[in-house]
């Protein structure tokens, strides 16, 4: 029998609401709902009863960082935890943090580095909240040798649809704990996370550059790096055509032993992490209003074509030290840059992330990089990174690869770009490739079907319906990728 | 609360009686899509004449006001012309001191309405005050109407239009915000309140594409004017109206209403203390 928490008592007081528009990352996928946020335990079993008594679904969100549309939930209301976002314990002899699902990447690594710990997995960007990370077990530039973030969490509390608060890890509900991390909120909420973090010695850790000139250099540079570094990510001019294509520019990081920082006080402490205001004298949030200058095809094709020109001096130079917040959040070095891409209208971005072994990764990647440039859907941005799988029951990680590709999204060309990557996928799974729902917007119905392990989506769905039975919690991720059919 | 009558829908121009069309709408210069509007403080004055305006111009409006029989002669005398326009007007009857149920109400709007572009808060009250009279329940009474309402109102909107980064609040405040006046001290007080507060809005939701108008209208004619003494450059309700929208449309930060009371609320705000206090403007 598995241990339970008894249901507890309503809050007296109902949670905050506002009627909000609610979108995905991207831009490109939105719709306008009512939004709750609660702040306690009792306030998220509050918006359960609300949603239910009011015959709506409930989409779970955080701060709404997955590019698609994992977080929307259109014609239903959503769960919005970053109210919801206390330190619970925090012990920095074990490096162990006890958080509410709120929290985010951001407060946590604020509260810890000071302290000689780091999140052990980061996305691109500080912004998303843990209980986010952990539903959708994202990776980062280290998935090769750190895993997912799921694989960093010791203990979860997961508040079910029916009102029960239930705690798991992979010794207790271990099904419940593998299936609910990856589990993209379709099973419960997260309302407490206890989570492993990594040691580290400095803040800075040592980065070094180095230019490929095609998609097989950077192959062959990550499998003879892979051992000795800690993170690993390329980016790739998708522009690129002939022998150039896939080529790019590799960054390698590694973590400083202790010992190597003369000084880790000053490196550890926030001062030293802060990323700087302004950008060329353009205070950064007014940057993107630049960066919407060059947000066409030919001006695109030539600042990629100049990064990797420009990428040939940050290779000469060496080995160089980046603070971790520098290294880690690129994403958050100009705030709002995705306004770049239209603030209004549906305009925005989508990411197609393609995960594929190592046996079929080159060639299906040059042939969808190819595909991209004949059919006019060069991404602005591609990033090459190296994985490896872990236990969890709907991951998109495996041991090879993934290219993730930014594809601008416009009224005029979304028809014809959903076209084009229905194309790349059935290029993808038959390669036996993946893809990752914190990124994916173009999947259709019977393709999640095609990239899962058929056993593990049958016990997902078979959970779903125990925990779910009335589908209470749903989104329009869920409803694409698994059909009205659980 | 309760909808008084329901939201008609858009209807074809052609479906009209020749001889009962109004005149054609202007173009408003917005697109179809965004015209969807939320009026408060619907019922006369400035904010009936908004929704007049709104309408005939092609918006699907819904109007909020407390006096239901108003709001349904407001509504009936709109419908024509929503019918030749392709709006639409829908009224809630609602008393802005009911702070607690603007968050549902403005959800069973903006769904109402399939979308918001514009809030316009027009509810003011002004109670003549005695020159002795230091009346604690009617002071606060002008808070709850002119103030509190405001920011009940404007905050639903500003979380919606914070996150579609689109949208207009237009707050219609007043030139008795610039200074505290002998004559109604409460009432300069709330103007003066919802200035700062709607400058504050401003600033906050400027990176994100939203914009907000304090409109400061002088003398319009309408119920709160109506028998006072020393009114000069009066104009009609529906000229103030369609003064305010315009400024809305030109991303005005602040406007006078008419624009010359600019020179009024200049000298006015220049006029020093001790010169002020003798002074009954």
């Amino acid at each position: 029998m598995r241990a339970a928490v008894p249901v507890l008592e309503r809050s007296a007081h109902p949670p905050h609401a506002s009627f909000e528009y609610v979108e995905g990352w991207g831009m490109a996928v939105g719709a306008h709902g009512r939004v709750i946020r609660p702040r306690s335990v009792e306030e998220v079993l509050a918006g359960y009863e609300l949603s239910r008594r009011e015959g709506a679904t409930l989409g779970l969100r955080g701060s709404g960082c997955s590019y698609g549309d994992a977080s929307v939930n259109a014609g239903g209301h959503s769960l919005d935890f970053t109210a919801m976002n206390r330190i619970l314990a925090w012990d920095p002899s074990s490096g162990v943090a006890v958080l509410e699902p709120g929290v985010t990447i951001e407060e946590l690594w604020k509260r810890i580095l000071p302290e000689g710990w780091w999140p052990p997995v980061v996305p691109g960007t500080a912004s998303p909240t843990i209980a986010g990370v952990v539903a959708m077990n994202i990776h980062g530039k280290n998935n090769f040798s750190a895993g997912t973030i799921g694989d960093w969490v010791d203990e979860l509390d997961l508040a079910l649809p029916r009102g029960e608060v239930r705690t798991c890890s992979r010794e207790k509900d271990a099904d419940l704990f593998h299936a609910a991390i990856g589990g993209f909120g379709m099973l419960g909420a997260f309302t407490r996370i206890a989570l492993r973090t990594k040691r580290v010695y400095s803040g800075d850790v040592e980065v070094r550059a180095a230019r490929a000139r095609n998609l097989r250099q950077i192959m062959e540079h990550f499998e003879a790096h892979k051992a000795r570094a800690d993170y690993l990510v390329a980016w790739v001019d998708c522009f690129a055509e002939g022998e150039g294509l896939g080529r790019g520019q590799i960054h390698e990081a590694r973590y400083l032993a202790p010992g190597e920082d003369p000084d880790p006080a000053q490196t550890l402490s926030l001062v030293h992490q802060h990323l700087p205001a302004t950008i060329l004298g353009v205070p950064k949030s007014e940057a993107w209003r630049v960066l919407r200058l060059f947000n066409n095809d030919r001006s695109m094709q030539l600042l990629n074509a100049a990064k990797f020109s420009a990428g040939r001096f940050e290779a000469m130079k060496g080995p160089f030290r980046q603070s971790l917040a520098a290294f880690s959040f690129l994403l958050d070095q100009v705030p709002n840059w995705k306004w770049a891409y239209g603030r209004t209208g549906k305009r925005g971005l989508i990411q197609y992330q393609v995960f594929l072994p190592d046996a079929t990764a080159h060639d299906t990647y040059c042939e969808i990089l190819r595909r991209n440039q004949r059919r006019g859907f060069v991404p602005y941005l591609g990033v090459f990174k190296r994985h490896r799988p872990d236990p969890f029951w709907l991951t998109h990680a495996l041991d090879g690869w993934s290219l993730a590709l930014d594809y601008k999204v416009t009224p005029e060309n979304r028809e014809g770009l959903w076209a084009h990557c229905a194309d790349l996928t059935e290029i993808v799974l038959a390669s036996g490739g993946k893809f990752y729902f914190a990124k994916d917007l173009v999947l259709g119905g019977r393709d999640m079907r095609r990239m899962l392990p058929a056993d593990k989506v049958a016990a997902f769905e078979s959970l779903k319906r125990e925990v779910d039975p009335d589908l209470l919690l749903q989104t329009d991720l869920y409803r694409r990728v698994f059909g009205t059919r659980v | 609360m309760a909808i008084a009558t329901t939201a008609q829908p858009p209807q074809p121009a052609e479906h009209a009686a020749p001889h009962e069309a109004p005149p054609p709408a202007p173009d408003c210069g917005i697109l179809p899509e965004k015209r969807r509007a939320i009026v408060v403080g619907a019922s006369s004055g400035i904010g009936a004449a908004i929704v007049r305006q709104l309408v005939h111009e092609g918006y699907r409006v819904a109007a909020l006001a407390r006096r239901g029989e108003r709001l349904r002669g407001l509504s009936e005398e709109c419908t024509p012309l929503a019918r030749s326009s392709g709006g639409s007007i829908s009224v809630h009857v609602h008393d802005v001191r009911e702070t607690k149920e603007v968050p549902a109400l403005f959800e069973r709007a903006a769904r109402e309405l399939e979308g918001l572009h514009l809030l316009v808060y027009a509810a003011a009250i002004m109670p003549a005050v005695g020159p002795d009279e230091y009346d604690t329940e009617k002071d606060l009474d002008q808070i709850a109407v002119n103030l509190s309402g405001c920011v009940a109102w404007c905050n639903a909107a500003a979380s919606l239009f914070h996150s579609q980064r689109e949208g207009t609040i237009v707050g219609v405040s007043s030139v008795a915000g610039d200074r505290g006046r002998r004559k109604n001290p409460v009432y300069c007080t709330t103007k003066a309140a919802m200035n700062t507060y709607l400058e504050a809005l401003r600033n906050r939701l400027a990176e994100c594409g939203v914009h907000v108008c304090t409109v400061k209208p002088g003398f319009v004619d309408t119920a709160m004017t109506r028998g006072q003494e020393g009114l000069f450059w009066l104009i009609s309700a529906e000229e103030a109206a369609r003064q305010i929208l315009a400024a809305a449309r030109s991303r005005a930060a602040v406007r006078y209403v008419p624009r010359r009371w600019w020179i009024v609320g200049a000298a006015i705000r220049s006029i020093p203390s001790f010169l002020f206090r003798h002074l009954n403007v």
